[in-house]
Protein backbone atom coordinates (compact mmCIF):
# COMPACT_ATOMS: atom_id res chain seq x y z
CA UNK A 1 0.00 0.00 0.00
CA UNK A 2 0.83 3.83 -0.32
CA UNK A 3 1.08 4.18 3.40
CA UNK A 4 4.82 3.19 3.89
CA UNK A 5 5.94 5.11 0.44
CA UNK A 6 7.94 8.57 2.02
CA UNK A 7 5.49 10.79 2.41
CA UNK A 8 7.38 12.97 0.14
CA UNK A 9 5.80 10.67 -2.54
CA UNK A 10 2.37 11.08 -1.11
CA UNK A 11 2.08 14.61 -1.32
CA UNK A 12 3.36 14.86 -4.80
CA UNK A 13 0.95 12.39 -6.22
CA UNK A 14 -1.91 14.16 -4.30
CA UNK A 15 -1.05 17.45 -5.23
CA UNK A 16 -1.17 16.77 -9.08
CA UNK A 17 -4.79 16.21 -9.65
CA UNK A 18 -5.30 18.24 -6.28
CA UNK A 19 -3.81 21.40 -7.92
CA UNK A 20 -4.91 20.58 -11.44
CA UNK A 21 -8.86 20.54 -9.98
CA UNK A 22 -7.85 23.84 -7.79
CA UNK A 23 -6.79 25.92 -10.70
CA UNK A 24 -9.03 24.63 -13.43
CA UNK A 25 -12.10 24.12 -11.91
CA UNK A 26 -12.56 25.61 -8.21
CA UNK A 27 -10.63 28.96 -8.98
CA UNK A 28 -13.11 29.84 -11.93
CA UNK A 29 -16.15 29.58 -9.97
CA UNK A 30 -13.99 32.27 -7.62
CA UNK A 31 -13.64 34.23 -10.20
CA UNK A 32 -17.22 34.24 -11.25
CA UNK A 33 -18.37 35.24 -8.02
CA UNK A 34 -15.79 38.06 -8.23
CA UNK A 35 -16.80 39.18 -11.61
CA UNK A 36 -21.00 39.24 -10.72
CA UNK A 37 -19.89 41.91 -7.98
CA UNK A 38 -18.56 43.95 -10.48
CA UNK A 39 -19.70 46.42 -12.88
CA UNK A 40 -19.79 45.99 -16.71
CA UNK A 41 -17.46 48.42 -19.23
CA UNK A 42 -16.39 49.01 -22.50
CA UNK A 43 -13.25 47.14 -23.15
CA UNK A 44 -11.97 43.56 -22.41
CA UNK A 45 -12.13 42.10 -20.27
CA UNK A 46 -15.43 44.27 -20.04
CA UNK A 47 -16.16 44.40 -16.58
CA UNK A 48 -14.23 46.70 -13.70
CA UNK A 49 -11.56 45.40 -11.23
CA UNK A 50 -12.65 44.90 -8.21
CA UNK A 51 -9.70 46.53 -6.30
CA UNK A 52 -7.40 49.12 -6.78
CA UNK A 53 -4.16 50.54 -4.87
CA UNK A 54 -4.54 54.45 -4.48
CA UNK A 55 -1.00 55.08 -3.70
CA UNK A 56 -0.73 52.80 -0.36
CA UNK A 57 -4.27 52.46 -0.15
CA UNK A 58 -6.46 49.43 -1.29
CA UNK A 59 -10.02 50.20 -2.08
CA UNK A 60 -12.33 47.58 -3.01
CA UNK A 61 -15.32 47.60 -4.58
CA UNK A 62 -17.92 45.12 -4.12
CA UNK A 63 -21.35 45.89 -6.51
CA UNK A 64 -24.30 44.04 -5.46
CA UNK A 65 -26.45 45.73 -8.21
CA UNK A 66 -25.95 42.99 -10.40
CA UNK A 67 -28.00 40.46 -7.66
CA UNK A 68 -30.40 42.83 -7.39
CA UNK A 69 -31.03 43.71 -10.96
CA UNK A 70 -31.21 39.60 -11.63
CA UNK A 71 -33.83 38.89 -8.84
CA UNK A 72 -35.85 42.07 -9.66
CA UNK A 73 -36.27 40.93 -13.50
CA UNK A 74 -39.28 38.68 -14.04
CA UNK A 75 -37.94 36.73 -17.43
CA UNK A 76 -34.98 35.59 -14.68
CA UNK A 77 -36.69 34.42 -12.30
CA UNK A 78 -39.43 32.83 -14.59
CA UNK A 79 -35.67 31.27 -16.53
CA UNK A 80 -35.03 29.61 -12.91
CA UNK A 81 -38.49 28.68 -12.23
CA UNK A 82 -39.21 26.92 -15.90
CA UNK A 83 -35.62 25.32 -15.29
CA UNK A 84 -36.33 23.53 -12.34
CA UNK A 85 -40.19 22.50 -13.76
CA UNK A 86 -38.37 21.03 -16.83
CA UNK A 87 -35.67 19.15 -14.95
CA UNK A 88 -38.92 17.49 -12.51
CA UNK A 89 -40.85 16.51 -14.96
CA UNK A 90 -38.29 15.12 -17.35
CA UNK A 91 -36.52 13.40 -14.31
CA UNK A 92 -40.16 11.50 -13.45
CA UNK A 93 -40.67 10.76 -17.09
CA UNK A 94 -37.31 9.34 -17.27
CA UNK A 95 -37.83 7.31 -14.16
CA UNK A 96 -41.23 6.00 -15.30
CA UNK A 97 -39.02 4.86 -18.51
CA UNK A 98 -35.89 3.83 -17.16
CA UNK A 99 -37.17 1.66 -14.15
CA UNK A 100 -39.07 -0.60 -16.15
CA UNK A 101 -35.95 -0.98 -18.85
CA UNK A 102 -33.59 -1.35 -15.90
CA UNK A 103 -35.26 -3.97 -14.31
CA UNK A 104 -36.47 -6.12 -17.32
CA UNK A 105 -32.67 -6.33 -18.40
CA UNK A 106 -31.81 -6.96 -14.72
CA UNK A 107 -34.02 -10.17 -15.00
CA UNK A 108 -32.09 -11.40 -17.95
CA UNK A 109 -29.78 -14.41 -17.64
CA UNK A 110 -25.88 -12.31 -17.17
CA UNK A 111 -24.96 -13.05 -20.91
CA UNK A 112 -27.99 -11.48 -22.21
CA UNK A 113 -27.65 -8.77 -19.46
CA UNK A 114 -24.40 -7.80 -20.34
CA UNK A 115 -25.23 -7.26 -24.41
CA UNK A 116 -29.04 -5.59 -23.44
CA UNK A 117 -26.71 -2.64 -21.20
CA UNK A 118 -24.36 -2.52 -24.09
CA UNK A 119 -26.91 -1.32 -26.27
CA UNK A 120 -28.62 1.50 -23.82
CA UNK A 121 -24.60 2.65 -23.28
CA UNK A 122 -23.89 3.21 -27.15
CA UNK A 123 -26.47 6.49 -27.39
CA UNK A 124 -24.27 7.84 -24.28
CA UNK A 125 -21.62 7.65 -26.08
CA UNK A 126 -22.68 8.98 -29.59
CA UNK A 127 -22.67 12.72 -29.44
CA UNK A 128 -24.99 14.36 -27.85
CA UNK A 129 -25.80 17.12 -30.83
CA UNK A 130 -26.47 14.45 -32.95
CA UNK A 131 -29.09 12.79 -31.25
CA UNK A 132 -30.88 16.01 -30.43
CA UNK A 133 -30.82 16.71 -34.45
CA UNK A 134 -32.03 13.00 -35.26
CA UNK A 135 -34.96 14.47 -33.42
CA UNK A 136 -35.37 18.38 -35.37
CA UNK A 137 -36.35 15.92 -38.51
CA UNK A 138 -38.63 13.97 -36.84
CA UNK A 139 -40.61 16.25 -35.18
CA UNK A 140 -40.45 19.19 -37.80
CA UNK A 141 -44.25 20.48 -39.00
CA UNK A 142 -42.79 18.94 -41.87
CA UNK A 143 -41.00 15.95 -40.54
CA UNK A 144 -40.91 12.30 -40.27
CA UNK A 145 -43.94 11.55 -37.53
CA UNK A 146 -46.32 14.28 -39.24
CA UNK A 147 -45.89 12.43 -42.78
CA UNK A 148 -46.77 9.35 -41.13
CA UNK A 149 -49.80 10.56 -39.16
CA UNK A 150 -51.12 12.71 -42.37
CA UNK A 151 -50.49 9.51 -44.48
CA UNK A 152 -52.31 7.05 -41.97
CA UNK A 153 -55.12 9.83 -41.80
CA UNK A 154 -54.51 10.05 -37.86
CA UNK A 155 -54.18 13.39 -38.21
CA UNK A 156 -55.81 16.22 -40.57
CA UNK A 157 -53.29 19.33 -40.06
CA UNK A 158 -49.50 18.60 -39.02
CA UNK A 159 -48.96 18.71 -35.21
CA UNK A 160 -46.85 21.18 -34.12
CA UNK A 161 -44.61 19.49 -31.57
CA UNK A 162 -41.12 21.04 -32.92
CA UNK A 163 -39.94 24.55 -30.76
CA UNK A 164 -42.79 23.63 -28.08
CA UNK A 165 -42.07 22.48 -24.51
CA UNK A 166 -43.46 19.10 -25.62
CA UNK A 167 -40.34 18.60 -27.60
CA UNK A 168 -37.87 19.65 -25.24
CA UNK A 169 -39.39 17.06 -23.20
CA UNK A 170 -38.71 14.63 -25.63
CA UNK A 171 -35.15 15.50 -26.65
CA UNK A 172 -34.24 16.06 -23.06
CA UNK A 173 -35.42 12.39 -21.90
CA UNK A 174 -34.23 10.55 -24.77
CA UNK A 175 -30.56 12.49 -24.47
CA UNK A 176 -30.20 11.65 -20.43
CA UNK A 177 -31.92 8.35 -20.44
CA UNK A 178 -28.55 6.18 -19.92
CA UNK A 179 -27.76 8.21 -17.10
CA UNK A 180 -31.32 7.26 -15.74
CA UNK A 181 -31.11 3.65 -16.64
CA UNK A 182 -27.23 2.35 -15.58
CA UNK A 183 -27.23 3.33 -11.68
CA UNK A 184 -31.02 1.51 -11.48
CA UNK A 185 -29.50 -1.23 -13.59
CA UNK A 186 -26.32 -1.84 -11.30
CA UNK A 187 -28.76 -1.69 -8.12
CA UNK A 188 -30.97 -3.91 -9.17
CA UNK A 189 -28.61 -6.58 -10.89
CA UNK A 190 -26.47 -6.16 -7.29
CA UNK A 191 -29.51 -7.08 -5.62
CA UNK A 192 -30.15 -10.28 -3.64
CA UNK A 193 -32.50 -12.72 -5.30
CA UNK A 194 -33.83 -14.87 -1.93
CA UNK A 195 -35.48 -11.69 -0.56
CA UNK A 196 -37.88 -11.71 -3.66
CA UNK A 197 -38.47 -16.09 -2.71
CA UNK A 198 -38.69 -15.69 0.58
CA UNK A 199 -41.62 -13.13 0.77
CA UNK A 200 -43.14 -15.20 -2.61
CA UNK A 201 -42.69 -18.40 0.18
CA UNK A 202 -44.34 -16.50 3.06
CA UNK A 203 -47.36 -15.41 0.02
CA UNK A 204 -46.47 -12.67 -1.12
CA UNK A 205 -48.03 -12.02 -4.72
CA UNK A 206 -45.26 -10.89 -7.22
CA UNK A 207 -46.43 -7.23 -7.51
CA UNK A 208 -46.91 -6.95 -3.85
CA UNK A 209 -43.09 -9.15 -3.51
CA UNK A 210 -42.16 -6.46 -6.11
CA UNK A 211 -44.12 -3.01 -4.15
CA UNK A 212 -42.42 -4.41 -0.53
CA UNK A 213 -39.53 -5.75 -1.71
CA UNK A 214 -37.53 -5.08 -4.80
CA UNK A 215 -38.70 -1.33 -5.39
CA UNK A 216 -37.71 -0.21 -1.44
CA UNK A 217 -33.96 -1.99 -1.91
CA UNK A 218 -33.59 -0.18 -5.00
CA UNK A 219 -34.09 3.53 -4.12
CA UNK A 220 -30.35 3.86 -4.02
CA UNK A 221 -29.92 3.69 -7.43
CA UNK A 222 -33.08 5.55 -8.17
CA UNK A 223 -31.75 9.03 -6.13
CA UNK A 224 -28.36 8.49 -7.87
CA UNK A 225 -30.03 8.16 -10.95
CA UNK A 226 -32.36 11.25 -10.67
CA UNK A 227 -29.09 13.12 -9.21
CA UNK A 228 -27.28 12.45 -12.15
CA UNK A 229 -30.04 14.16 -14.55
CA UNK A 230 -32.05 16.57 -12.52
CA UNK A 231 -28.87 18.39 -12.22
CA UNK A 232 -27.64 18.63 -15.54
CA UNK A 233 -30.71 19.34 -16.47
CA UNK A 234 -31.40 22.46 -15.29
CA UNK A 235 -28.60 23.84 -16.94
CA UNK A 236 -29.25 22.01 -20.25
CA UNK A 237 -28.91 24.48 -23.23
CA UNK A 238 -28.31 22.21 -26.59
CA UNK A 239 -31.71 20.71 -26.21
CA UNK A 240 -34.37 24.12 -25.48
CA UNK A 241 -31.93 25.97 -27.83
CA UNK A 242 -32.71 23.16 -30.79
CA UNK A 243 -36.05 21.93 -30.05
CA UNK A 244 -37.56 24.57 -27.68
CA UNK A 245 -39.28 27.78 -28.46
CA UNK A 246 -38.64 31.54 -27.40
CA UNK A 247 -41.65 30.78 -25.20
CA UNK A 248 -40.13 28.07 -23.02
CA UNK A 249 -36.59 29.88 -21.36
CA UNK A 250 -34.01 28.27 -19.57
CA UNK A 251 -31.73 29.50 -17.57
CA UNK A 252 -28.91 27.91 -19.66
CA UNK A 253 -29.85 29.01 -22.78
CA UNK A 254 -30.70 32.91 -20.71
CA UNK A 255 -26.43 32.36 -19.55
CA UNK A 256 -25.63 31.46 -23.04
CA UNK A 257 -27.29 34.41 -24.34
CA UNK A 258 -26.15 37.24 -21.71
CA UNK A 259 -22.55 36.05 -22.42
CA UNK A 260 -22.13 35.82 -26.23
CA UNK A 261 -24.86 38.18 -27.26
CA UNK A 262 -25.70 40.88 -24.93
CA UNK A 263 -21.96 40.68 -23.16
CA UNK A 264 -22.85 42.08 -20.28
CA UNK A 265 -20.51 39.16 -18.22
CA UNK A 266 -21.17 41.16 -14.37
CA UNK A 267 -24.49 40.40 -14.81
CA UNK A 268 -24.40 36.80 -16.73
CA UNK A 269 -21.78 36.08 -13.66
CA UNK A 270 -24.54 37.27 -11.02
CA UNK A 271 -26.92 34.95 -12.81
CA UNK A 272 -24.62 31.92 -13.28
CA UNK A 273 -23.84 32.20 -9.15
CA UNK A 274 -27.59 32.23 -8.53
CA UNK A 275 -27.95 29.20 -10.56
CA UNK A 276 -24.93 27.54 -8.75
CA UNK A 277 -26.70 28.38 -5.44
CA UNK A 278 -29.74 26.27 -6.55
CA UNK A 279 -27.59 23.46 -7.63
CA UNK A 280 -25.17 23.08 -4.70
CA UNK A 281 -28.59 21.60 -2.24
CA UNK A 282 -28.91 18.22 -4.83
CA UNK A 283 -24.97 18.28 -5.22
CA UNK A 284 -24.18 18.25 -1.73
CA UNK A 285 -26.71 15.75 -1.34
CA UNK A 286 -25.72 13.38 -4.24
CA UNK A 287 -22.19 13.81 -3.06
CA UNK A 288 -22.65 12.98 0.76
CA UNK A 289 -24.75 9.83 -0.31
CA UNK A 290 -22.18 8.78 -3.00
CA UNK A 291 -19.19 8.83 0.01
CA UNK A 292 -21.81 6.96 2.42
CA UNK A 293 -22.26 4.53 -0.37
CA UNK A 294 -18.48 3.77 -1.22
CA UNK A 295 -17.85 3.33 2.67
CA UNK B 1 -36.30 -14.74 -11.21
CA UNK B 2 -35.19 -17.54 -13.28
CA UNK B 3 -37.25 -15.80 -16.77
CA UNK B 4 -38.09 -12.18 -18.08
CA UNK B 5 -41.71 -12.35 -18.14
CA UNK B 6 -43.64 -10.65 -20.92
CA UNK B 7 -44.08 -7.27 -19.14
CA UNK B 8 -40.24 -7.02 -18.76
CA UNK B 9 -39.58 -8.56 -23.06
CA UNK B 10 -41.61 -5.97 -23.75
CA UNK B 11 -40.00 -2.84 -21.37
CA UNK B 12 -36.93 -3.68 -23.40
CA UNK B 13 -38.16 -3.60 -26.47
CA UNK B 14 -40.12 -0.28 -26.15
CA UNK B 15 -36.61 0.71 -24.15
CA UNK B 16 -34.24 0.08 -26.75
CA UNK B 17 -36.66 1.06 -29.65
CA UNK B 18 -37.23 4.64 -28.26
CA UNK B 19 -33.06 4.98 -28.06
CA UNK B 20 -32.25 3.50 -31.64
CA UNK B 21 -35.45 4.16 -33.97
CA UNK B 22 -33.86 7.98 -33.99
CA UNK B 23 -30.76 7.26 -34.57
CA UNK B 24 -31.71 4.48 -37.44
CA UNK B 25 -34.18 7.33 -39.24
CA UNK B 26 -30.91 9.61 -39.04
CA UNK B 27 -28.78 7.12 -40.84
CA UNK B 28 -31.37 6.39 -42.92
CA UNK B 29 -31.78 9.74 -44.52
CA UNK B 30 -28.13 10.33 -45.14
CA UNK B 31 -28.28 7.92 -48.00
CA UNK B 32 -31.57 9.63 -49.39
CA UNK B 33 -30.95 11.34 -52.45
CA UNK B 34 -33.75 13.64 -51.61
CA UNK B 35 -32.95 17.02 -49.92
CA UNK B 36 -36.60 16.41 -47.50
CA UNK B 37 -36.80 14.14 -44.91
CA UNK B 38 -40.42 13.09 -46.15
CA UNK B 39 -39.30 12.33 -49.41
CA UNK B 40 -37.30 9.13 -50.38
CA UNK B 41 -35.57 9.83 -53.59
CA UNK B 42 -33.21 6.99 -53.84
CA UNK B 43 -30.19 6.08 -52.49
CA UNK B 44 -27.26 8.20 -52.88
CA UNK B 45 -23.74 9.00 -50.95
CA UNK B 46 -23.72 12.08 -52.00
CA UNK B 47 -23.98 13.93 -49.44
CA UNK B 48 -20.92 11.92 -48.10
CA UNK B 49 -19.14 13.51 -51.05
CA UNK B 50 -20.18 17.14 -50.22
CA UNK B 51 -19.57 16.62 -46.48
CA UNK B 52 -15.99 15.09 -46.68
CA UNK B 53 -14.79 17.87 -49.62
CA UNK B 54 -16.15 20.55 -47.52
CA UNK B 55 -13.37 22.37 -46.50
CA UNK B 56 -14.60 24.15 -43.26
CA UNK B 57 -16.01 20.68 -41.87
CA UNK B 58 -12.73 18.89 -42.64
CA UNK B 59 -10.97 22.06 -40.79
CA UNK B 60 -13.16 21.18 -37.43
CA UNK B 61 -12.91 17.81 -37.44
CA UNK B 62 -8.70 18.84 -37.89
CA UNK B 63 -9.15 20.15 -34.37
CA UNK B 64 -11.46 18.40 -32.83
CA UNK B 65 -10.32 14.94 -33.35
CA UNK B 66 -6.52 17.09 -31.97
CA UNK B 67 -8.33 18.70 -29.04
CA UNK B 68 -9.68 14.82 -28.13
CA UNK B 69 -6.62 13.07 -28.38
CA UNK B 70 -4.49 15.36 -26.46
CA UNK B 71 -7.21 16.18 -23.81
CA UNK B 72 -8.25 12.52 -23.41
CA UNK B 73 -4.23 11.54 -23.00
CA UNK B 74 -3.87 14.64 -19.77
CA UNK B 75 -7.55 12.96 -18.43
CA UNK B 76 -6.52 9.41 -18.42
CA UNK B 77 -3.17 10.48 -16.73
CA UNK B 78 -4.66 13.12 -14.32
CA UNK B 79 -7.83 10.42 -13.70
CA UNK B 80 -5.76 7.79 -12.83
CA UNK B 81 -3.46 9.83 -10.58
CA UNK B 82 -6.58 11.35 -9.09
CA UNK B 83 -8.42 7.83 -8.75
CA UNK B 84 -5.06 6.75 -6.65
CA UNK B 85 -5.22 8.95 -4.31
CA UNK B 86 -9.10 8.76 -3.93
CA UNK B 87 -8.78 4.74 -3.50
CA UNK B 88 -5.49 4.13 -1.90
CA UNK B 89 -4.36 7.41 -0.03
CA UNK B 90 -8.00 8.01 0.80
CA UNK B 91 -7.28 10.47 4.16
CA UNK B 92 -5.43 13.45 3.53
CA UNK B 93 -6.16 16.84 4.59
CA UNK B 94 -8.73 18.53 2.30
CA UNK B 95 -10.17 15.21 0.91
CA UNK B 96 -13.50 15.76 1.25
CA UNK B 97 -12.77 19.15 -1.16
CA UNK B 98 -10.90 16.69 -3.52
CA UNK B 99 -13.84 14.29 -3.51
CA UNK B 100 -15.66 17.23 -4.35
CA UNK B 101 -14.37 18.56 -7.09
CA UNK B 102 -13.87 14.90 -8.61
CA UNK B 103 -17.71 14.29 -8.43
CA UNK B 104 -18.95 18.05 -9.51
CA UNK B 105 -17.95 18.37 -13.11
CA UNK B 106 -20.11 15.30 -13.92
CA UNK B 107 -23.20 16.57 -12.53
CA UNK B 108 -22.18 20.49 -13.26
CA UNK B 109 -24.06 21.73 -15.85
CA UNK B 110 -21.70 22.66 -18.58
CA UNK B 111 -23.05 26.11 -19.38
CA UNK B 112 -21.66 27.09 -16.02
CA UNK B 113 -18.16 25.50 -15.98
CA UNK B 114 -18.23 27.05 -19.65
CA UNK B 115 -18.69 30.40 -18.33
CA UNK B 116 -16.14 30.18 -15.37
CA UNK B 117 -13.32 29.22 -17.45
CA UNK B 118 -14.07 31.78 -19.52
CA UNK B 119 -13.69 34.15 -17.12
CA UNK B 120 -10.73 32.47 -16.14
CA UNK B 121 -8.88 32.18 -19.47
CA UNK B 122 -9.49 36.24 -20.11
CA UNK B 123 -9.12 37.62 -16.63
CA UNK B 124 -5.43 35.85 -17.34
CA UNK B 125 -5.20 37.33 -20.25
CA UNK B 126 -4.61 33.80 -21.83
CA UNK B 127 -5.52 33.71 -25.54
CA UNK B 128 -8.22 31.58 -26.60
CA UNK B 129 -8.12 29.29 -29.01
CA UNK B 130 -7.19 24.93 -29.11
CA UNK B 131 -5.08 25.32 -26.43
CA UNK B 132 -7.77 26.89 -23.81
CA UNK B 133 -10.61 24.30 -25.30
CA UNK B 134 -7.70 21.23 -24.73
CA UNK B 135 -7.58 22.56 -21.35
CA UNK B 136 -11.51 22.56 -20.65
CA UNK B 137 -11.98 19.21 -21.81
CA UNK B 138 -9.09 17.54 -19.84
CA UNK B 139 -10.45 19.25 -16.52
CA UNK B 140 -14.46 17.97 -17.36
CA UNK B 141 -13.36 14.54 -19.14
CA UNK B 142 -10.64 13.22 -15.99
CA UNK B 143 -13.60 13.17 -13.60
CA UNK B 144 -14.71 10.67 -15.40
CA UNK B 145 -11.66 8.86 -16.74
CA UNK B 146 -11.35 9.13 -12.55
CA UNK B 147 -14.41 6.98 -12.09
CA UNK B 148 -13.63 4.51 -14.63
CA UNK B 149 -9.89 3.86 -12.80
CA UNK B 150 -11.67 3.90 -9.68
CA UNK B 151 -13.76 0.72 -9.95
CA UNK B 152 -10.63 -1.07 -11.92
CA UNK B 153 -8.36 -0.02 -8.59
CA UNK B 154 -11.08 -1.55 -6.41
CA UNK B 155 -11.33 -4.72 -8.48
CA UNK B 156 -7.83 -5.13 -8.22
CA UNK B 157 -6.41 -7.86 -5.86
CA UNK B 158 -4.59 -6.49 -3.28
CA UNK B 159 -3.14 -9.45 -2.02
CA UNK B 160 -0.78 -9.75 -5.78
CA UNK B 161 1.12 -6.49 -4.64
CA UNK B 162 1.54 -8.41 -1.18
CA UNK B 163 3.24 -11.06 -2.47
CA UNK B 164 5.17 -8.59 -4.51
CA UNK B 165 6.34 -6.76 -1.29
CA UNK B 166 6.59 -10.05 0.29
CA UNK B 167 9.23 -10.70 -1.75
CA UNK B 168 11.21 -8.05 -1.64
CA UNK B 169 9.68 -5.73 -3.90
CA UNK B 170 9.75 -1.77 -2.59
CA UNK B 171 5.97 -0.73 -2.62
CA UNK B 172 6.67 2.00 -5.37
CA UNK B 173 7.60 -0.51 -7.96
CA UNK B 174 4.89 -3.52 -6.94
CA UNK B 175 2.44 -0.87 -7.47
CA UNK B 176 4.36 -0.13 -10.92
CA UNK B 177 4.67 -3.64 -11.66
CA UNK B 178 1.80 -5.42 -10.40
CA UNK B 179 -1.14 -3.17 -10.43
CA UNK B 180 -0.30 -0.79 -13.56
CA UNK B 181 -0.32 -3.74 -16.05
CA UNK B 182 -3.89 -5.09 -14.48
CA UNK B 183 -5.34 -1.52 -14.71
CA UNK B 184 -4.33 -1.32 -18.66
CA UNK B 185 -8.08 -2.41 -20.41
CA UNK B 186 -9.01 0.66 -17.68
CA UNK B 187 -6.38 2.79 -19.13
CA UNK B 188 -7.82 2.62 -22.90
CA UNK B 189 -11.60 2.90 -21.64
CA UNK B 190 -11.22 5.55 -19.43
CA UNK B 191 -8.58 7.06 -22.92
CA UNK B 192 -11.78 6.72 -24.99
CA UNK B 193 -14.86 7.79 -22.72
CA UNK B 194 -12.89 10.64 -22.18
CA UNK B 195 -11.87 11.25 -26.51
CA UNK B 196 -15.75 10.85 -26.92
CA UNK B 197 -16.97 13.26 -24.79
CA UNK B 198 -14.13 15.43 -26.07
CA UNK B 199 -14.93 15.27 -29.42
CA UNK B 200 -19.06 15.23 -28.53
CA UNK B 201 -18.63 18.75 -26.59
CA UNK B 202 -20.37 22.10 -27.72
CA UNK B 203 -20.76 24.10 -24.26
CA UNK B 204 -17.65 24.07 -23.40
CA UNK B 205 -15.72 24.46 -26.44
CA UNK B 206 -17.81 27.64 -27.64
CA UNK B 207 -16.91 29.37 -24.39
CA UNK B 208 -13.02 28.67 -24.26
CA UNK B 209 -12.37 29.52 -27.64
CA UNK B 210 -11.36 32.12 -29.61
CA UNK B 211 -11.76 33.64 -32.81
CA UNK B 212 -10.88 31.36 -36.10
CA UNK B 213 -10.97 28.09 -34.14
CA UNK B 214 -14.29 26.15 -34.21
CA UNK B 215 -14.59 22.47 -33.18
CA UNK B 216 -16.58 19.76 -35.38
CA UNK B 217 -19.82 19.96 -32.39
CA UNK B 218 -19.53 24.21 -32.99
CA UNK B 219 -19.52 24.08 -37.07
CA UNK B 220 -22.52 21.14 -36.83
CA UNK B 221 -24.27 23.25 -34.66
CA UNK B 222 -24.01 26.53 -36.68
CA UNK B 223 -25.32 24.49 -39.78
CA UNK B 224 -28.43 22.95 -37.71
CA UNK B 225 -29.64 26.18 -36.09
CA UNK B 226 -30.98 26.94 -39.61
CA UNK B 227 -32.42 23.55 -40.10
CA UNK B 228 -31.71 20.41 -41.26
CA UNK B 229 -29.33 19.23 -44.13
CA UNK B 230 -28.24 15.95 -45.37
CA UNK B 231 -25.06 16.60 -45.69
CA UNK B 232 -24.80 16.90 -41.47
CA UNK B 233 -26.86 13.69 -41.51
CA UNK B 234 -24.08 12.17 -43.79
CA UNK B 235 -21.17 13.68 -41.09
CA UNK B 236 -23.28 12.28 -37.79
CA UNK B 237 -23.16 8.57 -39.77
CA UNK B 238 -19.36 8.60 -39.42
CA UNK B 239 -18.88 9.75 -36.58
CA UNK B 240 -21.40 7.05 -35.52
CA UNK B 241 -19.29 4.57 -37.03
CA UNK B 242 -16.27 5.76 -35.67
CA UNK B 243 -18.34 5.42 -31.99
CA UNK B 244 -19.34 1.87 -32.62
CA UNK B 245 -16.27 0.88 -33.65
CA UNK B 246 -14.48 2.18 -30.97
CA UNK B 247 -16.93 0.72 -28.61
CA UNK B 248 -16.94 -2.79 -30.34
CA UNK B 249 -12.84 -2.92 -30.02
CA UNK B 250 -13.03 -1.26 -26.31
CA UNK B 251 -15.40 -4.25 -25.35
CA UNK B 252 -13.40 -6.83 -26.75
CA UNK B 253 -10.04 -5.13 -25.20
CA UNK B 254 -11.60 -5.39 -21.73
CA UNK B 255 -14.69 -6.91 -20.57
CA UNK B 256 -17.25 -5.27 -19.09
CA UNK B 257 -17.89 -5.90 -15.45
CA UNK B 258 -20.87 -4.89 -13.43
CA UNK B 259 -19.34 -1.97 -11.98
CA UNK B 260 -17.78 -0.37 -14.31
CA UNK B 261 -20.47 -0.48 -17.15
CA UNK B 262 -20.44 3.40 -17.07
CA UNK B 263 -17.32 2.79 -19.26
CA UNK B 264 -18.48 -0.38 -21.10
Amino acid sequence: MMQSKPDLGRRALVLVPYGWLAVFFLMPFLLVLAISLSSVRLGMPPYEPLYAWQGSLLSIRLNLENFVFVLGENTYLLAYLTSLKVAAISTALMLAIAYPLAYGIASCSPGSRSFLIFLVIVPFWSSMLIRVYAWMSILRNDGLLNSLLLNLGIISEPLRIMNTETAIYIGIVYTYLPFMVLPIYANLSASDRTLIEAARDLGCSRIAAFWRVTFPLSLRGVAAGCALVFIPVIGEFVVPDLLGGADTQMIGRTIWIEFFNNRDWPVASAVTVLLLVILVIPIVLFQTRLSRTSK
Amino acid sequence: MPQPSWFNRLSIFAGLTFLYLPIVVLVAYSFNASRLVTVWGGFSTQWYTSAITNQSIVEGAKISFLVAAISATFATALGSLAAIVAVRIRRFRGHHIFNGMLVAPMVMPEVVMGVSMLLMFVTLGIDRGPVTITLAHATFTMCFAAVVMQSRLAELDPSLEEAARDLGCPPFLAFMKVAVPNMAPAFVSAWLLSFTLSLDDLVLSSFTTGPGASTLPMKIYSQIKFGVTPEVNAISTIILGVVVFGLVASRIVSRPSAKSSLAV
